[in-house]
């Protein structure tokens, strides 16, 4: 286990947050050493600006050939109940434009309610539930709407420095109409007290854009005596196809 | 106009959730227009990355993107264009899929690109430690003229080019290895909708 303190990872995290400040970037830096792994998976050149060609406007299509419906349900895919506190997560899928993204893949995966992934490599202690496997699909309805049944996971801890623990999350990705709006990201929870003390995702350093990957509780999507109620929108964006690459190759 | 969603890490823990069977295999390998991509994944020590995961997605044989749906659960006959590869304990990724025809010539690959575009299929790279995930093209050692009139291959520093160009290494066999930071660093790719 590692001797890097939380405090030494938050004034990290505080020093990058204070160079940063206003710079408007929606994405984490790839580049954000207070996560460790990323010291040698970042790339160190300027990504390369690039003229979209038709592939890149379109997406793959996915339908309910791909997925069956009972797969955005968590909770029913093994013979009991999982333990934990039962949730519907809902929103919609937009693109830059506000249109609404209908007919897409949407994949979800997540630890149970006590913080463990039913993944062979997550070695905390904590239980595996024989009731709950965290891996759920579905496919974006025509207004971009989506709807999941599943368990409110727990937070979980990390290798990343000593005491590290990451926030409660959901994994989602995401595929737009055109391939360069793909989006792999992780929905939190409100009012989680671990936000401010986790690398994952304090990299993203806008506040405003952190803000959007927290859902908020919506009690007119709470069921009675059934089920605590999540909204979380999501905005993918469209390509820059009106961008032209620059005559000078120097540019490049 | 609304606000774009950040990304995140797809962390270490995607192996159970993303893979799925026959999701490398865009085009069955028996398939007579089947080849083969593939590569290993390495870091900027040069170790290979066995947690990442690599998509790919590219034109049919005619140069057009399939609207296919059916890239979970396939048709062995089909052709969608998209596949998906977790990289092995060694780094490796490995697709089989089709070389993308050049399409309607005159107008580019597909009307919407530029004249002299060569074929290339595109490239996510998803992994613990990549914060946001990385796009780049995989392009054929094996069309050296395409290549040569190529609009992103000509803007690209002559030394970073060969990055994004497979080299044939067998018969119907094509390699890249990517490397996301270091010697050799991949050119990866902002298609203006990064900020
Ligand atoms: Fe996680």
């Amino acid at each position: 286990m590692t001797d890097l303190t939380q405090e030494t990872i938050s004034a990290e995290i505080a020093d990058r947050h204070q160079r940063e400040q206003g710079s408007g970037a929606v994405h984490p830096r790839r580049d954000f050493p207070p996560y460790r792994s990323t010291v040698l998976r970042h790339p160190t050149h300027e990504l390369v600006r690039a003229d979209p060609e038709e592939i890149e406007l379109v997406s793959p299509a996915f339908g309910h050939t791909d997925v069956a419906a009972h797969e955005s349900d968590l909770t029913i895919q093994h013979a009991g109940e999982p333990l934990g506190e039962r949730i519907i997560v809902t929103g919609r899928v937009l693109d830059g434009d506000g249109r609404p993204v209908g007919g897409q893949l949407i994949e979800v995966w997540q630890a149970n309610a006590g913080g463990r992934y039913a993944h062979k490599r997550d070695q905390h202690p904590a239980p595996l539930d024989p009731n709950f496997t965290g891996v759920g699909r579905c496919i974006t309805g025509e207004d971009g709407s989506y709807r999941l049944t599943t368990i409110k996971p727990g937070p979980y801890p990390w290798r990343n420095h000593r005491n590290a623990w990451r926030p409660a999350h959901i994994h989602f990705s995401f595929f737009g109409t055109a391939f360069t709006q793909r989006l792999v990201t992780q929905m939190y929870f409100p009012g989680d007290p671990l936000f401010g003390l986790d690398p994952i995702y304090q990299s993203i350093t806008d506040p405003a854009a952190r803000a959007r990957l927290v859902a908020t509780y919506d009690h007119e999507v709470s069921e009675p005596e059934w089920a605590l109620g999540y909204r979380w929108d999501v905005v993918l964006t469209g390509p820059g196809a009106t961008w032209t690459e620059p005559e000078d190759p120097d540019h490049a | 106009m609304p606000e774009q969603t950040p990304g995140q890490t797809v962390g270490p823990f995607f192996g159970y959730a993303l893979p799925f069977d026959g999701g490398p295999e865009v085009r069955a390998p028996w398939q007579p227009d089947a080849v083969r991509l593939h590569g290993v994944v390495l870091d900027g020590a040069g170790s290979p990355v066995p947690d990442a995961m690599i998509e790919v997605w590219g034109a049919d044989g005619d140069g057009r993107p399939s609207t296919e749906r059916g890239s979970l659960a396939r048709d062995p006959n089909g052709f969608t264009g998209f596949g998906r590869s977790a990289t092995s304990a060694d780094g490796h990724y490995a697709f089989s899929t089709v070389k993308p025809g050049v399409g309607r010539s005159g107008v580019g690959r597909s009307g919407v690109g530029r004249s002299g575009s060569a074929p290339y299929v595109v490239l996510a790279v998803f992994a613990r430690g990549l914060l946001h995930h990385l796009l780049t093209r995989a392009y054929f050692g094996d069309e050296p003229d395409a290549n040569a009139t190529d609009p992103l291959l000509r803007r690209l520093d002559p030394d970073r080019r060969g990055t994004l160009v497979a080299t044939v290494d067998g018969p119907r066999s094509y390699r890249l290895d990517l490397r996301l930071q270091g010697p050799g660093e991949t050119v990866f790719l902002d298609y203006g909708t990064a900020q």
